[in-house]
Order: C-alpha cells, then structure tokens, then sequence
C-alpha cells in the first residue's frame, strides 16, 4: 500500500520544477512546457485524493483541467508562432515593447 | 518493502529524472520528448491510482495532441537549438523563490492538512467499464453545464488560434 503522502510529496516535487523552469528559462517553448508540467503535477494530487476519497469529482476536475489545457496550448502556440514571425526570436527577455 | 512501494518508487524516480531532463535540456525536441515520457509516467500513475480513463485522457491529449502540436512548432521555427543556462549567477535567486515555494507546498499539504489513509491497491482498482459508466453518469448529470461550457471553451480556443495566425491581408 501507497500512502497518499508520497503521491502529494510527487506532485509538489514536480510543480516545484514546473515552477523553476518558468524561472530560469528565457525560451518561451519550455516556459510553456513548463506550466503544462504544472498543470499535470496538479493533476496528480487530485487523482491522488479522489483515489482516498473515492468519488468521482477529483477525476471529473482532471477531466476539465485537461480539456482547459488543450485549449491554452493551441492559443498559446499560435501567439508564439506570431511572435516569431515578427521578432525572429522566442526569447521572452526581447519581448519588451508592447507593440510588435 | 512491499511491491507497489517498489514500483511507486521507480515511477517517480523516471517522473522526476524525466522532469529534471526537461528543464535542462538544451534541445527543444529533446525536451518535448522528456515531458512525453513525464506525462506517460504520471498516466501510469493515473492507473495504479485506479482511474483508466484519465490515464488513456492523458496519454491521447497530453503525450498525443500536445505535444505533437509542440514538436511540430518546434519544427516550423527551426528552434531546436536554444542556447542554455549560461549565467549560472542568475539561477541562485530563482532557484531559492522555488525552493521556498517547495517548502511551503510541502508544509500546507502534508503538516497541515494532514492527508490520511492509503491510495488504492493496483489490484484493487476498479473494473474499467464500471469506472467508465459511473464517470459518464456523473458528468453528463451532476457537471452537465461544466462541460458545455468547456465545449464553448474549446471552439473559442478554435477560432482564436485561426485568426492569430491567419496572415491579414493587404496590412503588411
């Protein structure tokens, strides 16, 4: 048996270097990865807990959160490539003036 | 040591090593190939955890759709090779706000709320269509109106994603 501490523990372990990412990298593809490593981190800790609890509204709420995810990378990655397109560049330290 | 220990173990060891490789990475592809593996990882954890059809979610969205559409603009920009975290002096401010935030996450989850009891057994996890029916059960009743607004959602994302990168004619 898997104690649900060592499952949370995980989960923080990973949004943690999701965080970190966002942080030190000036890339703007891996700052995305970045956050989809934390939303996936997130995840895990509500699968975690809807397994003690045994309903079914953890998993419901994973369910969204991935549908949300989808969403956010298909606008983000169509605003990226629109960057680079009119910067030629992804470095989020260049991205400085408001109007392209 | 029991066995589920064992492999709970191994998992999170390729979770994080994998995560760690993302972060890392000077290669863009490799890093997208890194989180594929994380997120085939905790799809795997998403089935010890009894839940079959999050993991299979998982592995179609995530590892599938996602990040085939990263690889591929990955591929359109041509910026597969990044330059790498050359200023090792500015790392040490980031990586403190990290660790704080860790510490933190650690002592709200585990000293405060204080989560009790154990996940299920592997063995013990529910049969796939029972698990399947009762999620269809309650998301086309108790969350009806979450999920049509997910859809609207979704087609917004759609359109948006089209007219940003659509060329405007006759501007540039």
């Amino acid at each position: 048996m898997v104690p649900i501490n060592y499952y949370i523990i995980l989960s923080a372990i990973l949004f943690t270097i999701g965080v970190t990412g966002v942080l030190i990298r000036r890339n703007a593809l891996i700052i995305f990865m970045s956050i989809e490593l934390m939303l996936n981190a997130a995840n895990l800790a509500l699968v975690a807990f809807n397994s003690v609890l045994e309903n079914f509204s953890g998993q419901i709420f994973v369910f969204f959160v991935i549908a949300v995810a989808a969403a956010e990378v298909a606008v983000g990655l169509a605003l990226i490539v629109e960057i680079f397109r009119t910067k030629n560049s992804i470095d989020v330290d260049q991205m400085s003036s408001l109007k392209g | 040591m029991t066995l589920d220990l064992i492999l709970f173990l191994i998992l999170a060891l390729i979770a994080v090593a994998s995560a760690l490789g993302m972060l890392l990475s000077r290669n863009a592809v490799y890093a997208a190939l890194f989180l594929v593996l994380n997120f085939v990882t905790v799809a795997v954890f998403y089935l010890l955890l009894g839940a079959p059809f999050i993991a299979m979610a998982q592995i179609t969205v995530y590892a599938g759709a996602i990040m085939v559409l990263f690889l591929f603009v990955i591929m359109l920009l041509g910026a597969e090779n990044l330059p790498g975290i050359t200023n090792l002096r500015s790392i040490w401010f980031p990586g403190t706000l990290a660790m704080v935030l860790f510490i933190e996450a650690a002592y709200l989850l585990i000293v405060k709320a204080r989560p009790t009891g154990d996940v299920l057994q592997p063995e013990a996890v529910v049969n796939t269509m029972d698990n399947l029916r009762q999620l269809g059960t309650s998301l086309f009743s108790d969350y009806l109106l979450p999920f049509e607004v997910v859809s609207i959602l979704l087609l917004v994302a759609m359109v948006g994603a089209i007219i940003l990168t659509k060329k405007e004619k006759g501007v540039r």
